[in-house]
C-alpha cells in the first residue's frame, strides 16, 4: 500500500506549475480573451515541447506512454492557472480513445501528430451537449447514435456559443455521417464512450482541485492586504473561517481524485464509482471556494477587475461538464445501494 | 502509488479477524459510563492485552506488536467491522502512552505502561479548567514544589474530564511557576485519583450518564517522580499529546465507515418513508462518500508518515472533518427513523432504532472536545494558509 506520488511525479508537477504560473498569467488570459480563437499556438507548442501533449500517447506512436495517474497532478496545475488550451481533454480523453479504438490506421496517423503537438484532436461525447474547442481541432471524434465517428472539421458545421467563462469555446457541431468514418459502434463504442467519460470527468475533477487552491491563494492574499477598521480583514475570524472551510474540504477532495486516477490507470471495475465520487467532491469544493472567495473579496469580487472571476467562472462551467452532479449521484447510488455492494470498514481497497 | 494490500497485510488482517471472531463478546457490553459497564470494559481490555491486541502499535517488550500505521489501520477496520467494544482506556493507550514513550523516564515507563495496557489503570485527562477550555494556556490550577523537593502540592480544579468518575489516574497540566503567564511555567503531572484531597463530582452528559466530571484538588500531595518531562515543560509535552489526539490516533476511519454502512442499511430498510424527503438519499450518498474520503486521506497521511513525513496543521482539517461528518450521519439516521428517532433503543416500539439517538447525542460533543472546531479553523487559517493573526 502506497498512497503517495513518487519523487519524479512531484518534481514534474513542480516544474509544470512554475512554467504555467509564469506563462499563463491572468494578464495573458485576458489578452487571449480578446483574440478570435482564444487559443495560443505559441503556448501549445511549449506544452508539446515539455512532452505534455504526448504523455498518454503510446511510445510506439512517439509519446511517453504514461498513465492517467501520471497526469492527474498536471491536470490539477492546469486548473490552478485556468488553462484554456485543450491539453487536459487531449491527454485524458482524446489520445487514449484513439489508442483504444481499434482503428490502427487512424491511430497511427493521428497519435504521433498529437504527441508532437502538430495536431489537436477533440472529442464530443453526448453527455456534453456542446463540443469544446471544435474550432481549433484538426480531427473531431464525435459520439452520435451510439457510434463514434471520425470527422474532418472542414466537413462539419460549427455553431459558436459563448460560455460564462470567456476562456471556454463551445460549439454545436453538425455533420453528415456519410462524410465521416465510423470508428466504433455497438458494445465497443459503448465501452469506449464510458471510459472516455470517466477520463473526462477525472480531468474536470483534477482541474477543480487546482481552481479551488487558486481561489484560496488569491483570497488569502487579498484579505491579508485589504484593510478595514485599521487592520487586515484576513485577521477577522469570520473571514478566516470562510477560508478554512474551503481548505479542509479541499484536503478530502484530493484523495478521491487521486484514487479515481489510480483506478482508471489500473482499469479497476470500481473506477465508475470512484470517478463519480471524485467529480462530486472536487466540483463541490470548487463551488464553495468561489462562493466564499467572492464574499471575502467584498464588492471587488463582483467585478471584472480582480482576477478571482477568471477562476470562479471556470469552476461554475465545470459543474455540468462530463456529467452533472445529478448524473454522478445516480452512479454513486447505483453502486452503493446495490444488494451486494461492499461497504464499511475494510472495503475501501 | 499502489493502492493494494500486500500478502503480509492480508495475512495480518486474517489473523485479527480470526481472533476477534473467537473473542468479541456475543452480547454488547454495558456503557462504560456505568459502574458495571466500566468493569466489563476493564475485563475486555485485559483480554485484548492477553492476545497482544490491546496496544498493537506499542513495542513488543511493552506488550504490543510494534505494528506500523498500516497494520494499525487494518486492525481498526477489523475491530469496528466485528462490532468489538469501545476502548475504555483510549486516553491511556492512544494519548498518554505515546507521550510517556517520548518524554517518560525508564522508571516511569516501567511503572505506568503495563498497568495502562492491562486495563488495571484507567486514565483520564486533566486539561480543561472552568476558564481554560480550548485555551489551555489559561490554566490556573497550581502545583507547588514542597521545600524538600519531594512532592508537589496541587490546588485547583479541572473539568470535562471524560471517564474521571471511575478512572484510576489523571494526567494534566498545572502551573508550577505562580509568576508565569500563558504557556510558560506549566508542568505535566500524573495524579492518582485516590489521593487525599481529591473530590470528583460527576457531570451527567446529554444521555444522563456521568460520562465526565469535575476534579477538585485541595492540597493534594503528589510525589515529584509523577512529573512527566521537566518542570515548566508541560506545554511542550502536552502539545505532543494534543497532536496525537487531533491527528490519526483518536478517530480511525473504520468507525465512520461502519456508521455509513449502517446508515445505508437503515435507508434501504426504510426507503419508502425515507424518500418522502428526497434530500435524504443525497445525505446517505454523501455520508458514504465522506467516510470513504476520510479513509482515503487517512491512508495517504499514514503512508506519508511511514515515509518519514510529519503531521502538521492538517491534523486540524482531520478533526473538523470527522466530527462534522459524525453529526451529519446521525442527523440523517434520525430523519430516516422519523417519529421513532427520539426513542431510546430499548423502548418497546423502537424496532430498528438501534444506536442512532445515542450516536447523535455523542456526536454533539465532537466539534467541542479536543479543541473546538472554531479553534481548529483558526489554526488552519493561520498556520496552514498563513492568514494574519492580528
Amino acid at each position: 500500500m502506497d498512497f503517495t506520488f513518487s519523487e519524479d511525479q512531484l518534481l514534474f508537477q513542480e516544474s509544470v506549475r512554475s512554467f504555467l504560473v509564469n506563462e499563463n498569467t491572468p494578464e495573458a488570459i485576458r489578452q487571449l480573451w480578446e483574440t478570435e480563437s482564444g487559443r495560443s499556438d505559441a503556448l501549445w507548442a511549449q506544452l508539446a515541447e515539455m512532452g505534455l501533449t504526448g504523455m498518454t500517447v503510446p511510445e510506439e506512436h512517439g509519446g511517453l506512454g504514461m498513465s492517467e495517474l501520471d497526469f492527474v497532478l498536471l491536470a490539477q496545475e492546469a486548473g490552478y492557472v485556468a488553462l484554456s488550451e485543450p491539453l487536459v481533454n487531449s491527454v485524458l480523453v482524446a489520445a487514449p480513445l484513439l489508442a483504444e479504438c481499434g482503428n490502427a490506421e487512424l491511430a497511427a496517423e493521428w497519435l504521433p501528430k498529437m504527441a508532437s503537438g502538430d495536431a489537436r484532436v477533440v472529442v464530443g461525447l453526448g453527455i456534453n451537449k456542446l463540443v469544446e474547442d471544435a474550432h481549433c481541432a484538426d480531427l473531431l471524434l464525435l459520439e452520435q447514435d451510439g457510434a463514434i465517428y471520425a470527422v474532418d472539421p472542414a466537413k462539419a458545421t460549427l455553431r459558436a456559443n459563448q460560455s460564462v467563462d470567456p476562456g471556454r469555446k463551445l460549439f454545436g457541431v453538425e455533420f453528415n455521417s456519410a462524410d465521416a468514418t465510423v470508428i466504433a459502434d455497438g458494445d465497443t463504442a459503448q465501452s469506449l464512450i464510458a471510459n472516455a467519460l470517466n477520463r473526462g470527468a477525472l480531468g474536470v475533477a483534477a482541474q477543480a482541485l487546482g481552481l479551488a487552491q487558486r481561489m484560496i491563494d488569491l483570497s488569502v492574499q487579498y484579505t491579508s492586504e485589504r484593510k478595514q477598521f485599521g487592520v487586515a480583514i484576513g485577521s477577522f475570524q469570520a473571514v478566516k473561517h470562510h477560508m478554512a472551510n474551503i481548505a479542509y474540504k479541499l484536503e478530502y477532495a484530493k484523495t478521491p481524485v487521486y484514487r479515481a486516477a489510480y483506478d482508471i490507470a489500473n482499469k479497476l471495475p470500481r473506477a465508475t464509482l470512484s470517478v463519480s465520487h471524485a467529480k462530486l467532491a472536487a466540483c463541490e469544493v470548487a463551488d464553495l471556494a468561489a462562493k466564499n472567495s467572492i464574499q471575502v473579496h467584498g464588492a471587488m469580487g463582483y467585478t471584472w477587475e480582480v482576477d478571482l472571476h477568471i477562476f470562479m467562472k471556470r469552476a461554475w462551467a465545470f459543474n455540468s461538464s462530463f456529467g452533472t452532479a445529478g448524473f454522478h449521484k445516480q452512479r454513486v447510488a447505483a453502486a452503493i445501494l446495490a444488494d451486494d455492494a461492499p461497504l464499511g470498514a475494510g472495503a475501501t481497497f | 502509488m499502489k493502492l493494494e494490500y500486500t500478502a503480509e497485510h492480508q495475512a495480518f488482517r486474517e489473523e485479527v479477524r480470526a481472533w476477534l471472531k473467537a473473542n468479541v463478546p456475543a452480547e454488547p457490553l454495558q456503557s462504560f459510563d456505568t459502574e458495571a459497564g466500566f468493569q466489563q470494559h476493564r475485563e475486555w481490555e485485559a483480554k485484548l492485552y492477553e492476545g497482544r491486541w490491546g496496544m498493537i502499535t506499542w513495542p513488543e517488550e511493552m506488550g504490543g506488536r510494534g505494528a506500523d500505521l498500516m497494520q494499525w489501520l487494518i486492525f481498526e477496520e477489523e475491530y469496528y467491522a466485528a462490532s468489538a467494544p469501545l476502548r475504555v482506556n483510549q486516553n491511556g493507550i492512544f494519548l498518554l502512552g505515546p507521550t510517556l514513550m517520548e518524554y517518560g523516564t525508564e522508571e516511569q515507563k516501567k511503572r505506568f505502561l503495563n498497568g495502562m495496557a492491562t486495563g488495571k489503570d484507567i486514565w483520564c485527562q486533566g486539561w480543561s479548567e472552568p476558564n481554560a477550555g480550548s485555551d489551555m494556556a489559561a490554566i490556573r490550577s497550581r502545583a507547588d514544589l514542597s521545600e524538600d523537593g519531594m512532592h508537589y502540592v496541587i490546588n485547583g480544579q479541572k473539568t470535562w474530564s471524560t471517564r474521571a468518575v471511575w478512572a484510576d489516574w489523571c494526567f494534566g497540566m498545572f502551573r508550577t511557576d505562580p509568576e508565569s503567564e500563558r504557556h510558560h511555567g506549566l508542568t505535566f503531572i500524573l495524579v492518582p485519583l485516590d489521593s487525599e484531597g481529591i473530590t470528583v463530582r460527576p457531570i451527567p452528559q446529554l444521555d444522563g450518564l456521568p460520562g465526565f466530571a469535575e476534579i477538585f484538588f485541595d492540597n493534594v500531595k503528589v510525589p515529584v517522580d509523577c512529573r512527566l518531562g521537566g518542570e515548566g515543560e508541560g506545554w511542550k509535552v502536552a502539545m505532543a499529546t494534543a497532536g496525537f489526539e487531533r491527528g490519526l490516533m483518536l478517530r480511525s476511519p473504520a468507525r465512520f465507515q461502519e456508521t455509513a454502512r449502517r446508515l445505508v442499511a437503515l435507508y434501504k430498510a426504510n426507503q419508502q418513508s425515507a424518500d418522502e424527503d428526497p434530500s435524504i438519499r443525497d445525505e446517505v450518498l454523501s455520508a458514504y462518500m465522506d467516510a470513504e474520503a476520510y479513509c482515503l486521506t487517512t491512508y495517504q497521511t499514514a503512508c506519508r508518515l511511514m515515509q518519514g513525513g510529519k503531521i502538521g496543521a492538517e491534523a486540524s482539517t482531520n478533526k473538523i472533518f470527522w466530527s462534522e461528518l459524525d453529526q451529519r450521519m446521525h442527523a440523517t439516521g434520525l430523519k430516516i427513523l422519523a417519529t421513532r428517532g427520539e426513542l431510546e433503543p430499548d423502548s418497546p416500539d423502537a424496532g430498528d432504532v438501534g444506536r442512532w439517538l445515542d450516536g447523535w447525542l455523542f456526536a454533539q460533543s465532537g466539534p467541542i472536545y479536543a479543541g473546538t472546531n472554531e479553534i481548529q479553523r483558526n489554526i488552519i487559517a493561520e498556520r496552514m494558509l498563513g492568514m494574519p493573526r492580528k
